[in-house]
């Protein structure tokens, strides 16, 4: 089982960061809230609504309200840009239309606001594989923005990020919670980085949480606790304020 | 003497055991003698073969494309419709079952039925299920098609499931994960990964189609076989090699104009 006995609260326009060794079940946590991964036993309520038992089409109605943002960005390649944004809005829209690419206009007036707000105008009709990674990413963000989310669920946002695009799709992400009133769980193996951006971590180890608290809190001792052991002293250091 | 021995390295043996290694050599040896001493070769007919390959072959040196030149048209074009007619349907249908033989996007009981008639499809060479539907059907053009259209589905059902189950499983979440439907997923992450693919393979089996057609008349399912036969029964080797070289040069046709639209689609 790669959770269990996990319990996490997140308030109403609260970000956190899930931190945790490889395989300590982070991207299984939070796959079980959008159910792509099915959880065997527990509940999950957004606003007060339990999702474990939905199914059909109460189940995509749902996964509407909760954007996802991955690793790697799952763009489909061979899709534009304007389309991979557009896919957004696919909980929303009939199979036809969405097939013969016939959007509301209002829907593309807003994807077009959204590329612009990640800034990646220019690239519309671009074909997604021919972006950069971090341009890409932004795709990844509007795309999950335009299903007009209550919660956004992120994995490993930066994981194939440099350090600098890294920094800049955090903040990009971190801003656009606020401007929306978002809730979110980031998973993110760079603890630094989350350190700089989110106010609460929750530490997994092995399927269970073995930290929740803020930011402050994170010492070696702590590190230790999620990690396993470690010298943590570097990670300490001052420097990671060089702002792009 | 240097200070540490030679150590010997071989790479490690396919079968471990040496007797078992060389027991299995000759015993694969002594079955191939024994195999050959059994055939009864007839030299005497071997000898006539060859004097009467030298009269299908000077025919060959001068193909005669006038004495029949209506029934060679009647049956490229008919082999041409054959093929146009049974590749369409053929596509159409394997289309969904192909979506349902890929384990990654269809629930185990649609998956196993698809599968079943894939199988089914595949296992019989055309000429059987030609000859199948030339009992239901009746001689001609129809049993033809039908038998094409049937072999189709296996090949394209088998090829293009491999192919959607090959797709990167993360875009397909990704777009599940926006609230989409299962046509939508399939719509917006299956079938812009597999499309390229999907039109290579189709422009591919309508190749093999072609040159299918040109075998079934042997059977009597219509299509220019059914001309080459005769042609052969009535010893006009001439006529033969009229027919061989202009299957050859449709073919080559063929080829190249979707070698020339797969490149394209890239």
């Amino acid at each position: 089982m790669a959770v269990r006995n996990v319990s996490l609260e997140v308030g109403a326009g609260e970000v956190l960061a899930l931190i945790g060794p490889s395989g300590a079940g982070k991207s299984t946590l939070i796959r079980c809230i959008n159910r792509l991964v099915e959880p065997t036993r527990g509940s999950i309520t957004l606003k007060g609504e339990e999702l474990t038992t939905l199914r059909g089409q109460a189940l995509r109605h749902t996964r509407r309200r909760i954007g996802m943002i991955f690793q790697e960005h799952a763009l489909v390649d061979r899709l534009t840009v304007m389309e991979n944004v557009l896919s957004g809005q696919l909980g929303y829209t009939g199979f036809w239309r969405s097939q013969l690419r016939r959007f509301p206009q209002t829907v593309v007036n807003r994807a077009f606001e959204l590329l612009e707000r990640v800034g990646i105008s220019e690239h519309v009709d671009k074909r997604a594989d021919q972006l950069s990674g971090g341009q890409r990413q932004r795709v990844g963000i509007a795309r999950a923005l335009l299903q007009d989310p209550e919660f956004l669920l992120v994995d490993e946002p930066t994981a194939s990020l440099d350090p600098k695009t890294s920094r800049q799709i955090m903040r990009l992400l971190l801003e656009l919670a606020d401007e929306h009133g978002l809730s979110a769980i980031i998973n993110i193996h760079d603890v630094p980085l989350a350190q700089m951006f989110v106010s609460r971590i929750v530490g997994l180890n092995q399927g269970e949480i073995v930290f929740d608290g803020p930011t402050g809190e994170l010492t070696s001792e702590v590190l230790t606790r999620i990690y396993g052991e470690e010298d943590w002293a570097p990670q300490r250091e001052e420097g990671e304020d060089t702002t792009a | 003497m240097t200070a540490s021995a030679d150590r010997r390295w071989r790479p490690p043996p396919f079968i471990r055991n040496p007797w078992l290694r060389w027991g299995t050599l000759l015993a694969s040896l002594a079955y191939l003698y024994l195999a050959f001493s059994s055939l009864n070769i007839n030299w005497d007919r071997v000898q006539q073969g060859w004097s009467r390959a030298q009269t299908l072959f000077s025919g060959f040196l001068t193909p005669d494309f006038v004495s029949r030149t209506s029934a060679i048209q009647t049956g490229i074009l008919e082999s041409l419709t054959m093929t146009v007619i049974a590749t369409v349907l053929g596509v159409l249908i394997s289309v969904p079952f192909a979506f349902g033989a890929a384990r990654n996007v269809s629930p185990l009981p649609v998956y196993l039925f698809s599968r079943a008639v894939i199988v089914i499809s595949r296992s019989f060479q055309e000429i059987v299920i030609a000859i199948f539907f030339v009992v239901m059907v009746g001689f001609g053009p129809l049993a033809g098609t039908l038998t094409l259209a049937f072999a189709t589905i296996g090949f394209l059902g088998k090829l293009l499931a491999e192919a959607i189950e090959d797709i990167d499983p993360q875009q397909l979440e990704a777009i599940r994960a926006t609230g989409a439907s299962w046509f939508q997923v399939m719509g917006y992450a299956v079938v812009p990964q597999i499309k390229s693919r999907f039109v290579g393979l189709s422009l591919y089996r309508f190749d093999i189609n072609f040159r299918e057609s040109s075998v079934l008349g042997l059977v009597g399912a219509g299509g220019i076989g059914a001309t080459l036969n005769t042609s052969i029964s009535r010893y006009e080797y001439s006529t033969t090699a009229a027919i061989i070289l202009l299957i050859v040069v449709t073919v080559l046709i063929l080829e190249y104009a979707s070698g020339f639209v797969r490149a394209r689609l890239q």
